[in-house]
């Protein structure tokens, strides 16, 4: 029984079936990538699972828990985080309230009427939000207004902002696409130094595979709505299946 | 992008080190944040002496501001425009018909000053209660919606209580006439005689009362209404310093930000932009009581949506999401309309009589539609003037001029100026 | 059942008035994306075409023969009896019949004036909002109205100014025995059955030309995906110019029109302005038959709720059923009742 189970997802957009019959199960505490070409429904499924799409059919449990039917904010507060394809980051406010705000989430809850306290004066947040920054090595630029950050200090930012959550499952959608090699090698050592403390599920989509190999421990690959395979990363490099319907045309 | 170090809502957050050495605050404001409401206290407490520049057989006693009712609409409508730009200028949400809760707390405090007692007290304090119930009901609706669609949903609740103010509820509002204090009204916990009017007073001053001071060719009036105004007046303010730098603050700037990431962050933007909205439907109630409070009367009209026009305008003027943004828009739009409906074509011509003729009646004819009656006309394009070249308000503007003197400062060395630019242009 | 029709014909009219006026604003708000809150002075500003067409006709001298001492330039300032130019200029047959049809007139007056004026507001003005946000475009035509107003305010005066029909629509029609009912059960005034042919006119004009003619499909395609059409290669400048002109001038129209059913004052264009927001809502942002079906749909149902029988029962429900429907729709069809997804959602 994994932390996720997606069973029998089915979602249809008018006439394209977006997805059909999905099954998943992620194992606590691995690294679960969904791999597949443009169009295989990757991101709709990652939409359904934050309460962003409801699937037309199936379910998914988180925990034990359904998470159907649920709103954004509850889904998260249940553990399950994300990163999107462009960064969503509060672009007027500085990085720093950008990483206090997920904090406070974390630990007032939805919504809590805290209006006559000092942000200055909640001294634990800070120093949560500091050690996050210094952990994606972003403490320099802690006063900086976060629209005008570059596109890979926003994801790091995003990425910041989802792990000072502590969630139990991180959703990381394309957390490299159009990042330089050097970026790019940033980010998958930090997801490693995440993943190696070893309490965290992670659940990734990209299409670079040298940072699929490099963190995945069982790959999903998804074409036209449906699972192909699942296997663990030696596997699916040989596997005809996936060649055809893949990998024919990238190299392994 | 606006200079960070000068902004007042985005600020540098102290390191965890120092924040706990500064926990000594007085009032529980950092120090610049006391600094900014000291200095609005000297100027409300002295405005008397301040607005009253010119003696007053001048020919300048014309733009002199400190006699009573002007300091009072003054505060009052800086009240107003506070809690507005909670909404506003934090959230980003733009309520097009926050008269309408201007207007329900005037009915509630006249409602009590004719039935209860003329103390201002109760009048006031039951002018923010059912304009707070009536924000939030109004609110719960309303903020299902964002954008365009928020703006045309306040509008239309604001006219709708407009309509049924002037008159389907005429037993209640008076209709187009509204309510005054009248003879015939009998408060239970005030002795009045038969034919007395009851006049507004707090524990037995009379808000009418006036302490005049005359030095030399000066004449300063001290009015007791004012100052009681003006103390609700700097609460208001203080409790918006503290919210805007509470967590709670830093929620509804999210809102503003991205509600969406706001949403996948784990928190409900609902419940924020709705006590946001409560928060400042409750000032608008104050202020709407106080209103009642000074003059003892009110009418419908003040719930028309021009009058929801003229608190944005406020707003937007002094600067939204700042924090004394508001209060000085307030303050100038008021200003404005009371010295420039007191200008008339003689005045006009006093001015430029040192013009040769022709040039002095060009002058004046040109000016003429801008003056006396002709206010909107000047409010409307100064709305026009701030809104395309200074969407930041005179906040804003100040912040510019200020940015070019340090720069002026700064040449001195080219590291520093550098640093300056960076700053100033993160991008 | 004839009170009934009654009440539909007399929400005609309004009605009419609010579709031309909404029709314009969702022109404006598909093709260029900013929300027009000078829409309503438009109107107004049509309304006093008409009011200054007038003027300038029954503009009139006293003839030389029975001039007294009180004529001064050719104006008369006594009691003698003036001759309008045109009537001095045309004879006084064609001269008197001109200034009865002042107000048809006034059409061919505020074209070009209504053109002009559309083409300077998003020249100088609008065109500079398209990338600001809804918030600024909604407080700069804001301010906008509210400088119109006051200008024409300063030029006719704050009293409304009575605009009367040509004397051939001044009478009533007798719809009652038309259709069969008692004589003067259904009494309908020509002129409010003229401006409701004229709205349908130009409402089927407006369509026409964006169905059938190149520019309409262009401009078509730009409400429905704006950025595609930018990148085509089409320059969308220039039409949004003149997108803008035709929806000032519809705008306008509909105000020369209606200024002998209501006397023409300076603020006619607010009252109907936030009425026309809201129809504009309840059809649906973005979409052209939802605004017209919104108009008359509305105008007939303000009608409906001005009933004596129906005041009896809800007082004061005629002042405020466009705003219930409005926020009653907003909650329960928060696209309007013909909007499309996606058209200013959030």
């Amino acid at each position: 029984m994994g932390i996720l189970e997606v069973k029998n997802v089915g979602k249809r957009f008018g006439g394209l079936q977006a997805l059909g019959d999905v099954n998943l199960s992620v194992q606590e505490n691995t690294c679960h990538a969904i791999i597949g070409p443009n169009g295989a429904g990757k991101s709709t499924l990652l939409n359904c699972l934050i309460g962003k799409l409801i699937p037309d059919t199936g379910s998914v449990m988180f925990d034990g828990n359904s998470v159907l039917g649920r709103k954004p904010h509850e889904i998260n507060q249940m553990g399950i985080s994300r990163v999107f394809q462009t960064p969503e980051i509060f672009g007027d406010l500085t990085v720093f309230e950008n990483v206090m705000i997920p904090c406070f989430a974390k630990r007032d809850g939805s919504f809590r009427m805290h209006a006559y306290e000092s942000s200055d004066s909640e001294h634990d947040i800070i120093a949560q939000a500091e050690a996050m920054l210094d952990e994606v090595n972003m403490l320099d630029k802690r006063d900086v207004v976060a629209s005008s950050l570059s596109r890979g200090d926003k994801r790091r930012l995003e990425m910041a902002m989802c792990l000072s959550q502590k969630p139990k499952l991180l959703l990381l959608d394309e957390p490299t696409a159009g990042m330089a090699r050097a970026d790019t090698n940033n980010t998958i050592e930090l997801l490693k130094t995440i993943k190696a403390k070893g309490d965290i599920t992670m659940c990734i989509i990209e299409h670079d595979m040298h940072v699929v190999f490099s963190l995945a421990d069982k790959i999903t690959v998804l074409a036209q709505g449906t699972p192909l395979v699942e296997d663990v990363p030696e596997n699916i490099k040989g596997h005809p299946k996936v060649r055809e319907a893949y990998l024919g045309e990238a190299e392994v | 992008m606006t200079d960070q170090t000068t902004d007042t809502t985005a600020r540098p957050y102290k390191t965890a080190d120092s924040a706990k050495k500064t926990r000594s605050r007085m009032l529980g404001l950092t120090s610049r944040d006391l600094l900014l409401f000291v200095i609005v206290a000297a100027l409300t407490m002295l405005a008397p002496f301040i607005l009253n520049p010119f003696p007053t057989n001048s020919g300048l006693a014309q733009f002199n501001g400190g006699y009573p009712d002007l300091m009072q609409r003054f505060v009052i409508f800086g009240i107003f425009a506070i809690g507005f730009n909670i909404l506003f200028g934090l959230t980003g949400y733009l309520s097009f018909g926050h008269a309408a809760f201007l207007g329900v707390g005037s009915y509630a405090a006249i409602w009590m000053m004719k039935l209860l007692t003329l103390n201002v007290i109760p009048a006031i304090i039951m002018g923010v209660v059912f304009a707070g119930l009536f924000a939030l009901v109004v609110g719960f609706v309303s903020l299902r919606r964002s954008g365009i669609y928020f703006s045309i949903l306040t509008l239309a609740f604001a006219q709708m209580s407009y309509a049924l103010a002037y008159s389907v509820l005429t037993p209640i509002t008076g209709g187009e006439t509204g309510l005054q204090l009248k003879s015939t009204d009998t408060p239970l916990l005030s002795n009045l005689s038969a034919t007395e009017i009851g006049r507004a007073n707090l524990f037995g001053i009379d808000m009418r009362a006036s302490y005049e001071m005359s030095v030399g060719n000066w004449l300063f009036t001290f009015n007791a209404g004012y100052y009681i105004a003006a103390a609700f007046m700097l609460l208001s303010f203080y409790i918006a310093i503290r919210l805007f730098r509470s967590p709670f603050g830093m929620m509804l700037r999210a809102v503003k930000s991205n509600q969406q990431r706001m949403n996948y962050t784990g928190l409900n933007s609902r419940p924020y932009t709705l006590a946001a909205f409560v928060i400042s439907g409750m000032y608008a109630g104050l202020a709407g009581g106080l209103m009642v409070a000074m003059d003892t009367q009110v009418g419908p009209e003040r719930m028309f949506w021009t009058a929801s026009g003229e608190v944005v305008l406020m707003t937007i003027l002094g600067g939204a999401g700042t924090l004394i943004g508001p209060v000085l828009g307030a303050g100038m739009i008021k200003y404005m309309e009371n010295i420039v409906s007191k200008i008339n074509d003689s005045i006009l011509h006093q001015w430029f009589a040192f013009m040769p003729d022709g040039i002095e009646d060009a002058l004046v004819f040109v000016i003429h539609p801008f003056i006396g009656k002709g206010w909107h006309l000047t409010l409307g394009l100064l709305f026009m003037l701030v809104v395309i070249f200074l969407p930041g308000g005179l906040v804003e503007g100040g912040q510019r001029i200020a940015a070019v003197f340090r720069r002026k400062e700064t040449k001195a060395t080219s590291v520093e100026s550098d640093a300056a630019k960076q700053q100033q242009h993160p991008e | 059942m004839d009170a009934f029709i009654l009440q539909i014909l007399n929400g005609l009219d309004k009605g009419s008035a609010y579709a031309l006026i909404a029709l314009g604003l969702t022109l404006i708000f598909g093709t260029l994306g900013v929300v027009n809150f000078a829409h309503g002075a438009l109107f107004m500003i049509g309304a006093f075409c008409a009011v200054t067409l007038q003027k300038i006709l029954t503009l009139g001298f006293v003839p030389a023969d029975s001039a007294s001492a009180a004529t001064v330039g050719g104006f008369s300032f006594g009691s003698a009896k003036e001759t309008t130019y045109v009537e001095y200029w045309f004879g006084e047959a064609v001269g008197s019949a001109i200034v009865d049809w002042s107000v048809p007139l006034a059409i061919l007056f505020a074209i070009p004036v209504m053109m002009l004026i559309g083409i300077i507001m998003e020249r100088g003005l609008i065109k500079h909002f398209y990338k600001r946000p809804h918030a600024d475009q909604i407080l700069v035509t804001f301010g906008l109205a509210i400088v119109l107003q006051e200008v024409v305010k300063y030029f006719f005066g704050a009293n409304p100014i009575p605009t009367p029909a040509p004397e051939a629509f001044t009478g009533s029609l007798d719809f009652g025995v038309l259709m069969g009912f008692d004589p003067y059960t259904i009494v309908y005034p020509y002129w409010r059955l003229v401006y409701f042919v004229f709205a349908m006119g130009i409402i089927a004009a407006v369509f026409g030309f964006l169905q059938f003619t190149t520019f309409g499909m262009v401009v078509r395609a730009g409400m429905a995906d704006r950025e595609t059409v930018g990148l085509l290669g089409i320059d969308i400048d220039k039409r949004f110019t003149i997108m803008f002109a035709i929806a000032a001038c519809v705008a306008g129209l509909a105000g020369v029109m209606y200024a002998p059913i209501n006397s023409p004052n300076y603020h006619m264009g607010m009252d109907f302005l936030v009425l026309s927001f809201v129809v504009v809502v309840v059809g649906g942002m973005g979409s052209l038959p939802g605004a017209v079906l919104a108009g008359f749909l509305l105008g007939i149902l303000e009608s409906f709720a001005s009933m004596a029988e129906v005041i009896d029962v809800i007082p004061g429900i005629n002042q405020i059923i466009i705003y219930l429907v409005a926020i009653v729709i907003l909650l329960t069809r928060p696209r309007g009742l013909m909007g499309r997804k996606g058209v200013m959602e959030d």
